[in-house]
């Protein structure tokens, strides 16, 4: 049986990059572990000698030629951004090379 | 650079700790286009105008890969000596970073394109392999600019012009036990990536990044001690300083007894010093998982033979065939074929003119040593090899003495002036006539009564000065050998007629 | 008979005959737009000007006698998850409100190229992740059926607009049953095509491996009409798979000589009785028409639904992972003095709705370190038990016939709040997803309290002929399709 404890939460939430409220994280902790407690159900499962599926189509060696295309241009590359400088996105302040 | 490796002894001179390096390094393959995409790979354009909705990771757009990709790491691997994965997959490595479009690198994990290879480097101490751990092929990042370079102190800006870049990242086994070792791997790697064409390693356009762990032990211990990670290492001399850097700061701790902690450290250039980066527990928790939007890749034995093939000679071998075929010293062969722009120069040149040391000596030598001078290029040479190889075959054939020969490179050099235009051009075709020296050496006898008594007194050496003089006095045209003949010749005749 | 309330076939011989223009099929449908989607809710982004413009472009066209292609002048509604350029395309997400695609989608490109209308983005569950199209931040799409009822998710606003005639056809999208769940609680047929069988190009991803988008219709002539205009390879696509495709022009093939599966463990506890009526009374008119039925076994069935919500939700968490404020799209508006790291957090803590972050987060703990084996790899290698179980089945039969939902539609705000029950609807749905085979939803009834009942109809992959003629012949002989919502409801 699956535990989460609030603290598992919190890693996952940072690894995720998502703020939750106290009330939130409580609830998320309650509802993650009644959705994996259902998830464990696959134990019952052998599949030892079974091949994982990551892809149900029959193709390989999908590949393009080195070919250049016109790029966007950085003006249109920007008209979503919701902060700019010049031809930059902008973003707050990178500290230490992490964030 | 002082090799610090090497030097870690201690007091009475013994070495106290055993350093243990690996490296990761990353190169931007040379193709035309992004690895999904097709916006170009140019360096130096403006910021963001080289980016589409693939390669900005915009909702909905999928990635598609670009074959010589493929091509390129399968030209490196078997330059590498590695062992292919004919089945590969392609995995997400997820972490959050404004220069990563998508927030997950599209990169191999789990069935990289190669591994298991080697590379030689040549140490006083003789061959050394290097072992390669795997190759695989990865999308690069874009490039954060920060307050410093920005003048803005809130805010960093984003330019994603190099996410999508095509990388291959190698990875080397914890084979290097000096940063003199480190420097020589780096550089017979450099050389590999060039010589096969995948690469142009230009470290000031970051073509070419390095990662480094390194841990030390006490000599005899097994256990290999905490390895710390150094990212951000752009260039060799950045490598071999934070290295160093490094070694010294961990055998300071060791010293006074202290741990060394397992982390990642990040190189500061300006302030030459390596700092842990921010640790953060799940920095490290990539969730790798395979990409489901890139299907599998199966690599064609036949598409490997074909490249194997047209693989360009790589300089290991290179070195070997030019001691054994043109008779060259280890040192020659090495200086000549540390470049393949050299080393293609020189075979033009011995194929037309048949002195493969006199070419050797020309091209290392005062043919180098103008480039030098000019800060040039032998791939920028205004000389081409069919022109020297005719100005060595003249030396070679007498035509032309070997002082002309280097006034007659120099001008050959500036002007772009063929030899036998410039031989004609300065009247300085080779007196070789005997009854045109003679004259010019009795002149120099009749001159120069001290230099002969002295050797009529038995000091022979002094013939040399007056080699020289006769020399000049024909402003170098005249043939050496058959000026020392006569010389001989006349002051025998005057020591027996004293 | 109003305009709108044809179909694509039927409005296709008044254009052809003259009888009408484009444009007036399209000035009738935003005329019902206009009355009713107030209630309805099933648009987000309406585009009146580009419509009209279209549509006198078609009439133009047919007028100077050049051939159209079949659904030449046809109004059309797109799921707000596939990109139209410049027009906003939202994921029904406040973290993509304002953005506006600097590129067209493949499926765009191709209804265009087909000299379809298209009418505006239709509302869904946020990003897909639904089965009631409840999540969005645009509001609910209530069932034309009954209001006060949820029309199914995701693609409940594509379905909810052919159903009400606020479209004659739209496009959806299907990564676990968002186009037949809804088709089946709104009384549409609706088709999710083979993977690989429809681009992705443009479609905003929830879980890459199991998206497909497919077309939601009044009838199945006009399903396997504008699957036509869709499928097809693309470049674009790296898992777009090249299967040459006419399924008009098969439609009416004989089903005679078919071999109908009846998969065992679809028909269990859980179904509700109305709805097992209503499918095996469909079965027997199938089985009138001359095909024969086959017991069948499908025994990981069971295991489908957890399968499923471990990989598309790890498949999620990384896809949903670009929507962090830097390039497009929402950003928390700061006080001065922010960290990126309280940027990314708030961003996105405030840009996506609870049930995304929820998906987002248990994605993120089955593929975090330690977790993978146990969860992803494993609900990898089930999803090859699963799609062993189909190759098996349809090693005895040509297709096969099962509910298309457990129950009808549910009432709005009834599971919202328990997820775990919401996801357990999907249990019919699931398979075919993860087997990557297609499958149809087609009306095969009502309960007593009027709401409409799906059948679904699974097929061998590339193999959508089949399902569809199957549909076609069941649909010709029960005329499901004549009953339509009670307008005086609204
Ligand atoms: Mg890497
Ligand atoms: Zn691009």
């Amino acid at each position: 049986m699956t535990k989460i404890t609030p603290d598992v939460v919190d890693h996952v939430t940072k690894l995720c990059r998502i703020h939750l409220t106290n009330e939130e994280r409580k609830k998320f902790t309650e509802q993650l572990n009644q959705i994996l407690t259902y998830m464990d159900k696959l134990n019952e499962l052998n599949t030892e000698n079974v091949e994982p599926t990551s892809h149900v189509v029959p193709l390989e060696n999908v590949l393009r030629k080195d070919a250049l295309s016109p790029s966007l241009g950085s003006e249109k590359a920007l008209a979503n951004a919701p902060d700019k400088h010049g031809e930059y996105f902008k973003v707050p302040r990178i500290i230490n090379g992490t964030e | 650079m002082t090799d610090i490796g090497k030097n870690s002894k201690d007091a009475k001179g013994k070495r106290q700790y055993e350093i243990t390096i690996g490296l990761e390094v990353h190169a931007a393959l040379s193709t035309t286009t992004k690895i999904f995409c097709a916006c170009g790979t140019k360096f130096g354009e403006a910021p963001n105008s080289q980016t589409c909705p693939v390669c900005l990771g915009m909702p909905g757009v999928l990635p598609v890969l670009n074959e010589n990709v493929v091509k390129y790491a399968i030209r490196a691997a078997l330059a590498l000596n590695c062992k292919f994965n004919l089945l590969n997959k392609f995995d997400r490595k997820n972490y959050y970073y404004p220069d990563l479009p998508k927030n997950y690198q599209i990169s191999q994990d789990y069935l990289p394109i190669a591994h298991d290879g080697c590379l030689d480097i040549f140490l006083s101490s003789g061959k050394r392999k290097i072992r390669i751990n795997n190759i695989h092929m990865e999308e690069d990042a874009g490039k954060n600019l920060h307050a410093g370079d920005t003048g803005l102190l809130d805010a960093s800006l984003v330019d994603f012009n190099r996410a999508g870049v095509p990388l291959l990242e190698i990875v080397t086994y914890p084979d290097m036990h000096s940063v003199g070792e480190v420097e020589k791997l780096m550089t017979a790697l450099r050389d590999i990536l060039m010589y096969t064409g995948v690469a142009d390693c230009k470290m000031e356009e970051g073509g070419l990044r390095f990662e480094a762990n390194i841990s030390l032990m006490p000599f005899g211990q097994t256990d290999l001690g905490p390895r710390v990670e150094m990212k951000n290492l752009n260039s060799f001399k950045t490598v071999i300083k934070a290295l160093n850097y490094e070694i010294r700061r961990q055998e300071k701790s060791l010293r006074q007894g202290e741990k060394v902690t397992q982390e990642t450290r990040l190189w500061d250039d300006k302030s030459g010093e390596t700092s842990p980066m921010r640790s953060k527990e799940e920095a490290h928790d990539y969730r790798y998982f395979p990409e489901p939007d890139l299907v599998p890749l199966v690599i064609d034995e036949q598409l490997i033979e074909e490249i194997r093939s047209s693989l360009a000679e790589l300089p290991a071998s290179k070195l070997e065939r030019f001691c054994k075929d043109y008779g060259l010293s280890e040192y020659d062969a090495r200086v000549i074929t540390s470049s393949r722009a050299l080393a293609d120069f020189y075979e033009e040149v011995a194929a037309v003119c048949k002195e493969p040391k006199t070419v050797s000596n020309w091209v290392t030598g005062e043919l180098q040593g103008i480039l030098n001078e000019e800060k040039r290029d032998i791939g920028d040479c205004p000389i081409s090899p069919e022109q020297l190889a005719e100005l060595l075959s003249l030396l070679s054939k007498g035509a032309v003495s070997a002082p002309s020969a280097k006034i007659i490179l120099r001008d050959m050099f500036h002007s772009g002036k063929s030899a036998k235009a410039i031989i004609e051009e300065k009247g300085l075709s080779q007196i070789s006539d005997e009854k045109d020296i003679r004259p010019a050496v009795k002149h120099i006898i009749n001159t120069n009564t001290g230099i002969v008594d002295d050797y009529c007194k038995g000091k022979e050496k002094a013939i040399g000065a007056l080699i020289g003089k006769v020399m000049k006095e024909t402003r170098g045209r005249a043939d050496p050998t058959k000026v020392s003949q006569i010389l001989r010749e006349l002051l025998e005749e005057e020591k027996r007629s004293r | 008979m109003e305009l709108n309330e044809l179909t694509a076939h039927e409005i296709r011989n008044l254009l052809e005959s003259g009888k009408t223009s484009s444009e007036e099929v399209t000035r009738a449908v935003f005329a019902k737009i206009d009355r009713e989607d107030g209630q309805i809710g099933a648009y987000i982004t309406l585009c009146k000007e580009w419509a009209f413009d279209r549509a006198k472009t078609v009439d133009r066209k047919r007028k100077d006698g050049q051939a159209m292609p079949p659904l030449a002048g046809i109004p059309i509604a797109i799921k707000d998850n596939i990109c139209t350029r410049d027009i906003r395309t939202t994921c029904s997400s406040k973290i993509l409100e304002n953005f506006f695609p600097p590129y067209q989608a493949t499926v765009v490109e191709k209804i265009l190229a087909s000299d379809m209308v298209p009418i505006g983005k239709t509302n869904m569950d946020e990003f897909a992740m639904g089965s009631s199209t409840e999540t969005s931040f645009f509001g609910v799409t209530h069932n034309p059926w009954n209001l006060e009822m949820i029309p199914g998710g995701s693609s409940g606003g594509s379905a909810a607009s052919v159903a009400n005639d606020e479209a004659i056809v739209s496009l959806g999208s299907d990564t676990g049953g968002s186009i037949r769940q809804p088709a089946g609680m709104c009384g549409v047929v609706g088709l999710k095509p083979t993977y690989g069988k429809v681009s992705r190009f443009g479609l905003i991803a929830f879980a890459s491996s199991l998206d497909q988008i497919g077309p939601l219709t009044g009838d199945v002539e006009d399903s396997a009409l504008l699957l036509d205009a869709i499928c097809g390879h693309d470049a674009r696509d790296s898992t777009s798979v090249d299967v040459p495709a006419n399924h008009a022009k098969a439609l009416s093939g004989s089903i005679s000589k078919n071999i109908i599966g009846i998969p065992d463990e679809y028909f269990v506890g859980g179904l509700e009785t109305e709805v097992e009526t209503a499918v095996r009374e469909a079965i027997k008119v199938l089985e009138g028409l001359g095909a024969k039925l086959q017991r069948v076994s499908l025994p990981h069935t069971d295991y489908a639904i957890a399968t499923y919500y471990i990989i598309a939700t790890a498949e999620a968490s990384s896809n949903l992972a670009r929507y962090d404020g830097v390039k497009y799209g929402y950003r928390h508006k700061a006080e001065k003095g922010l960290s990126l790291s309280e940027m990314y957090g708030k961003t996105r803590s405030e840009g996506f709705g609870v049930e995304v972050k929820r998906r987002i987060g248990l994605g993120t703990y089955t593929l975090s370190a330690g977790y993978y084996d146990a969860y992803y790899l494993k609900a990898q290698r089930v999803r090859t038990l699963i799609r062993n179980d189909f190759e098996k089945a349809f090693g005895k039969c040509d297709c096969i016939i099962a509910p298309t939902s457990p129950t009808a539609a549910f009432r709005i705000g009834e599971k919202i709040d328990n997820p775990l029950q919401m996801y357990l609807s999907d249990i019919f749905t699931i398979p075919a997803n993860l087997a990557g085979i297609p499958a149809i939803s087609i009306p095969c009834g009502l309960t007593r309290d009027g709401l409409p009942i799906g059948l679904q109809i699974m097929g061998k992959a590339f193999d959508e002929t089949t399902i569809l003629q199957t549909a076609y012949a069941y649909e010709q002989a029960a005329d499901w399709r004549t009953i339509t919502p009670d307008g005086n409801k609204l």
